[in-house]
């Protein structure tokens, strides 16, 4: 009934317009066809819901995605930012070789008497990094490798007009090459700077966790590569794994945690200054 | 039912229509099966071809290396951080070689010395710790040896013995002017080196009355600014009277 009485609230001349047809006769009628089209549309919705084939849950190797939710835990204390991880992220992903397109880099962070902080990352760290200066200056200064953190709240899901990024099963954060429209909202949006525009396919690219070694039982090639053992890699759920047993005997804490993001990427011994 | 009323009934369902055909030609297939992306991607993802063949692979051909590797201190150091990677090398071994770093520049990746490396982590200077000469000449990357304690003050202090070295002071021992105690050389912050702590010490060479080589600088220790030990103005390592 509400339907009708906001029906003549909002037109209510239409029942002394004599230019209009006669109220006796299109008035219900209008209102039948309002109601037939309202019956009508769960109905048409529910056609264009409807979606064909199942996604595999199972891949050849016998890998089931619901088994596993996948983190990664890096002690900040262990790296010595030689910069492999980098190197060999790029050498088994095909990111371009050139500075300024990474999936996973290092960071070193000088802090000096005067409390001031010099990040920096030259060329992620591929190549070392130059002397810090005189270290009578230096009051702290550490390594941080950084990359994807896979947040269990990823901003640049939220942003993706298209359905190109997404989480998962095993909550992995990929990116659907052929969907992405290269619209740059992710790499806007990602708070950690972890996304870049491959040059060559014009796609959002970023850390994938390796996704097609995890699958296969192997480790991230980072992981892989670490030579002092700085990244652990592992699920986050799981009573004993590599991830969980670091997670036990560490303090850990998350980069910029105010976001709610919801990072799987743990630090161990981080400094306040990491951002 | 009035015909404008069913023209407009057509043309709904005709659009309804093109929707519901246009959907299932644009929407990819596995598009929501899980949740708003395509489920097929992440098949896509997983099917990307390894680079990195991961260290259990290598034992199958090389176990006499990877055994003598995983009992030494390089045994948390992957094969493939310094061979690169060995997928390729794996599928076809004579075609794919994987390379070997043999020159100086790429132990000190690790091992070159940076105050933001974790203390105690082994590091050296690579521009003074034996120069020209390429680290596997004297250590095994397979099986490297635990550092000992340096035999001579240069192993650390590289800079200032290189200084000497040319200096008119070249051929002084650094004990002539430091004593340094033994642990030292494992402690060196908690016992440092001492100095010359008045001008007589210089003054066995340098003053009027030394019996030094006549070809040695003198100087009047009596006028010659007596306030100050000659090391506060003058650098000894590389001393400016030539």
């Amino acid at each position: 009934m509400s339907a009708e009485v906001n029906f003549h609230d909002v037109f209510p001349s239409r029942e002394h317009n004599g230019a209009g047809p006669p109220d006796a006769d299109v008035s219900p009628d209008r209102r039948e066809f309002l109601k037939q089209c309202l019956m009508a549309s769960p109905l048409l919705l529910g056609i264009v819901c409807v979606t064909e084939g199942e996604a595999s849950e199972e891949n050849g190797n016998g890998y089931k995605a619901q088994d596993h939710f996948y983190g990664m835990g890096i002690d900040v204390k262990k790296c010595i930012g030689c910069g492999r991880c980098a190197d060999a992220c790029k050498t088994e992903n095909n990111v371009p070789r050139e500075p300024f397109y990474f999936r996973t880099w290092v960071e070193r962070y000088v802090i000096t008497i005067d409390r001031e902080t010099v990040v920096s990352s030259p060329n992620g760290g591929i190549n070392g990094f130059q002397s810090a200066g005189s270290e009578k200056g230096i009051m702290r200064t550490f390594f941080v490798p950084k990359l994807c953190n896979h947040c269990a709240n990823p901003p640049c899901v939220q942003v993706c007009p298209v359905g190109a990024t997404f989480v998962s099963p095993d909550g992995v954060v990929l990116v659907d090459k052929d969907y992405c429209i290269g619209c740059r909202y992710c790499i806007q949006a990602c708070p950690y700077g972890a996304r870049f525009l491959n040059p060559l396919t014009k796609t959002a690219e970023k850390c994938t966790f390796c996704y097609h070694r995890v699958t296969k039982g192997k480790v991230p090639a980072c992981v892989e590569v670490c030579p002092t053992g700085a990244r652990i890699f592992g699920d986050v759920k799981a009573r004993s794994s590599p991830l969980a047993r670091f997670q036990r005997f560490n303090e850990v804490q998350v980069l910029k945690p105010h976001l709610n993001t919801e990072p799987k990427v743990y630090y161990a011994n981080l400094d306040g200054e990491v951002r | 039912m009035p015909q404008q009323t069913k023209r407009l009934a057509i043309v709904f369902l005709l659009l309804g229509a093109t929707l519901i055909v246009a959907r299932h030609y644009l929407v990819p297939k596995t598009f929501g099966a899980l949740g708003h992306y395509r489920a097929a991607s992440i098949d896509e993802n997983a099917a990307r071809p390894l680079q990195y063949a991961g260290h259990e692979e290598c034992a199958t051909c090389h176990p006499d290396k990877v055994e003598m590797h995983d009992k030494a201190r390089h045994k948390t150091v992957a094969c493939e951080v310094c061979h690169g990677a060995a997928a390729a090398h794996i599928e076809n071994p004579t075609e794919h070689k994987p390379p070997a770093p043999r020159d100086r520049g790429y132990c000190p990746l690790c091992h070159g010395y940076d105050p933001a490396r974790p203390t105690g982590f082994p590091q050296i200077d690579p521009v003074s710790h034996n120069p020209v000469k390429p680290c596997i000449g004297c250590h095994n990357p397979h099986a490297p040896e635990a550092p000992r304690t340096p035999q001579e003050c240069s192993a650390c202090h590289g800079e200032i013995a290189r200084t000497k070295g040319f200096s008119k002071h070249g051929a002084v021992a650094c004990t002539e002017c430091h004593q340094v105690e033994e642990k030292h050389k494992v402690t060196p912050l908690l016992s440092t080196p001492t100095k010359p702590q008045n001008r007589d010490f210089c003054g066995r060479c340098h003053s009027q009355e030394s019996k030094a080589p006549p070809e040695i600088v003198r100087v009047d220790f009596s006028t010659h600014n007596p306030r100050y030990v000659c090391w506060q103005c003058h650098y000894s390592h590389y001393p400016e009277a030539q």
